[in-house]
């Protein structure tokens, strides 16, 4: 998908980085943090640190229950992130909003209770060749089990998924259509609405992994058609422990409760329990109460600096990433050109394993990833181990990507 | 004493006025709040034309969910269901006279909901009915 070109305002990148504590620090005497790692997860800001302090020093309690003014206030700014959510995602209803511990677990929890109450052997679900771990094992878990089909979109050598194969997966009427909205490691970001418009012609339900698309680039459920929806936090200036699952509501509804306990229930015997409604029937336990009331307020800090505007300053800066690192004698760059892809740049350079890359670069106190970013089988593809992944956000700069590119010049002279 | 126990709720909630069953009855409903433990049933009998003639509620739990029920369906007493199909939670916040919490509240609209789930035939009551 190209990202649409809409006027929005240049980024005051020198004021957002002052809303960034982390950004300030020196990773040593001298050598100032260049973070280019915020698709594993990104920096928080101040408002959002202060919305948690403040949580714990005035209002901490728990929710739902008790009948005091910590309670009530706690209650009161719990459901509030949720609103200010469903509001961020364009969601019919805040009661859709799911607040689960991350991405992870909430896939996890549609093919826990999605999964298992309608997928029967035999049953195909279609995959991606570009998915995330954690969009590959719950439903690899749940066809040990089942014995379903599990189908895989296939991923072209330009980094983009084949739709022609799609289209002749789908004549195997698939029951579920499960992708990553954006890859974490190609960059590419899937044209989803189609992807989800060819999945619905065929009577198939969708699952879109937002992990990477709902931080990054304006995201509306209703726009987008998706049945569900799965995002975490902290890759979007929220704290780790806390993400959300979307869902249609008639689909949440029909389906049986994930984790049991307390909150989840509206009556309990001892050997029978009713469902509370939505969305407590899945919320058992005490949830992250704190993270929640950071999430409402990255969410705000977001909308705020305005999603077209940051899709904007990022594909400026992974252009200029691209330009800059394809200079460079002996780099290989993973994944589509710049109008097909988010701010993510994975590459190789000959003779030189990414981790030593990653390595030389942290002396410098520039901050990617090495590995395969949990992606093995996409690494498989390609027959590589590893790649090295420099990734941007709202908060990185222009002269971020030329301190990237002189240290890999370093990393050059180092390994001859 | 605080608003949240005005004379009004109390004396409702030890002297409900419209406390028992109706047998027969044309519609029932009944449901719980899991926050506090409040249950409400409601039965109700209505005329050819559609007019609540009687209504009563039974139950159990906090003052403020066991009075909102007691002056809910003295309200209803003579409207048609369309009328309460209309009812809101202001319509029960006036009645009770009361601001409340997000916790809190779930115990005063307890009654609205099991009324509405009631009236609507539905399966299950959920928070839509009274937002």
């Amino acid at each position: 998908m190209v990202i649409e070109q809409k006027p929005a305002n240049l980024l005051d990148v020198s004021q957002i980085r002052a809303d960034f504590p982390i950004l300030q620090r020196q990773v040593k005497p001298g050598v100032q943090l260049v973070y280019l790692d915020s698709t594993a997860t990104s920096q928080k800001p101040q408002q959002v640190i202060q919305a948690m302090d403040d949580y714990y020093r005035s209002s901490n309690a728990n929710i739902h229950r008790g009948i005091h003014v910590l309670a009530e206030e706690a209650t009161a700014l719990y459901e509030a992130a949720r609103e200010r959510v469903s509001r961020f995602i364009g969601a019919p209803s805040a009661r859709q909003i799911i607040f689960t511990r991350n991405t992870t677990e909430s896939i996890n929890l549609v093919a826990y209770s999605w999964g298992r109450a309608n997928l029967e052997e035999g049953d195909v679900v279609i995959l991606t060749e570009m998915e995330h771990h954690s969009n590959l094992v719950p439903w690899q878990i749940l066809a040990r089990e089942r014995n379903i089909r599990l189908e895989f979109v296939s991923v072209n050598p330009d980094g983009l998924l084949d739709l022609d194969s799609y289209k002749d997966l789908l004549k195997r009427e698939p029951r579920l259509v499960a992708f990553t909205h954006m890859s974490n490691v190609l960059g590419t970001i899937n044209p989803a609405e189609e992807i989800i418009r060819m999945a619905h012609d065929v009577g198939a339900v969708t699952l879109v992994d937002g992990a990477q698309s709902v931080p990054h680039f304006p995201v509306d459920v209703k726009q987008l058609g998706a049945d569900f929806l799965a995002f975490s936090a902290h890759k979007m200036c929220g704290p780790t422990g806390i993400g959300v699952l979307y869902g249609r509501k008639d689909l949440l509804e029909s389906m049986p409760p994930f984790l049991g306990g307390g909150d989840m229930i509206k009556r309990v015997h001892l050997r029978s329990f009713t469902n509370n409604e939505l969305p407590y029937k899945f919320e058992a336990g005490t949830p992250a109460i704190a993270e929640a009331v950071g999430m409402g307020a990255a969410v705000d800090y977001l909308s705020s600096v305005g999603l077209g505007s940051i899709a904007e300053h990022e594909k400026e800066i992974v252009s200029y990433a691209l330009e800059r690192l394809e200079e460079i004698p002996g780099v290989w760059v993973f994944g589509p050109e710049a109008q097909y892809k988010g701010g993510v740049v994975s590459f190789t350079l000959a003779g030189v394993h990414p981790h030593d890359i990653s390595q030389i670069l942290d002396m410098d106190g520039i901050a990617i990833r090495a590995g395969h970013h949990c992606a093995m089988p996409l690494h498989e593809k390609y027959n590589l181990p590893a790649t090295a992944r420099a990734s941007f956000y709202l908060y990185n700069t222009q002269e971020e990507v030329d301190k990237l590119v002189n240290s890999i010049y370093k990393v050059k002279t180092l390994f001859g | 004493m605080d608003d949240l126990y005005r004379e009004l709720i109390i004396e409702r909630y030890k002297n409900p006025q419209y406390r028992g069953r109706l047998d027969p009855h044309d519609i029932s409903f009944e449901d719980e709040n899991p926050l506090c433990g409040d249950h409400i049933r409601i039965e109700l009998r209505v005329d050819q034309d559609d007019r609540v003639t009687d209504a009563l509620f039974d139950g159990h739990g906090c003052a403020i969910s066991q009075a909102s029920a007691d002056l809910l369906l003295e309200s209803i007493q003579g409207k048609t269901l369309e009328d309460v199909k209309a009812l809101t939670k202001d319509d029960i916040l006036e009645m009770l006279g009361l601001e409340l919490g997000p916790v809190r509240l779930k115990c005063a609209l307890l009654s609205l909901k099991v009324l509405k789930a009631g009236v609507y035939g539905l399966g299950e009551a959920n928070d839509d009915l009274v937002e």
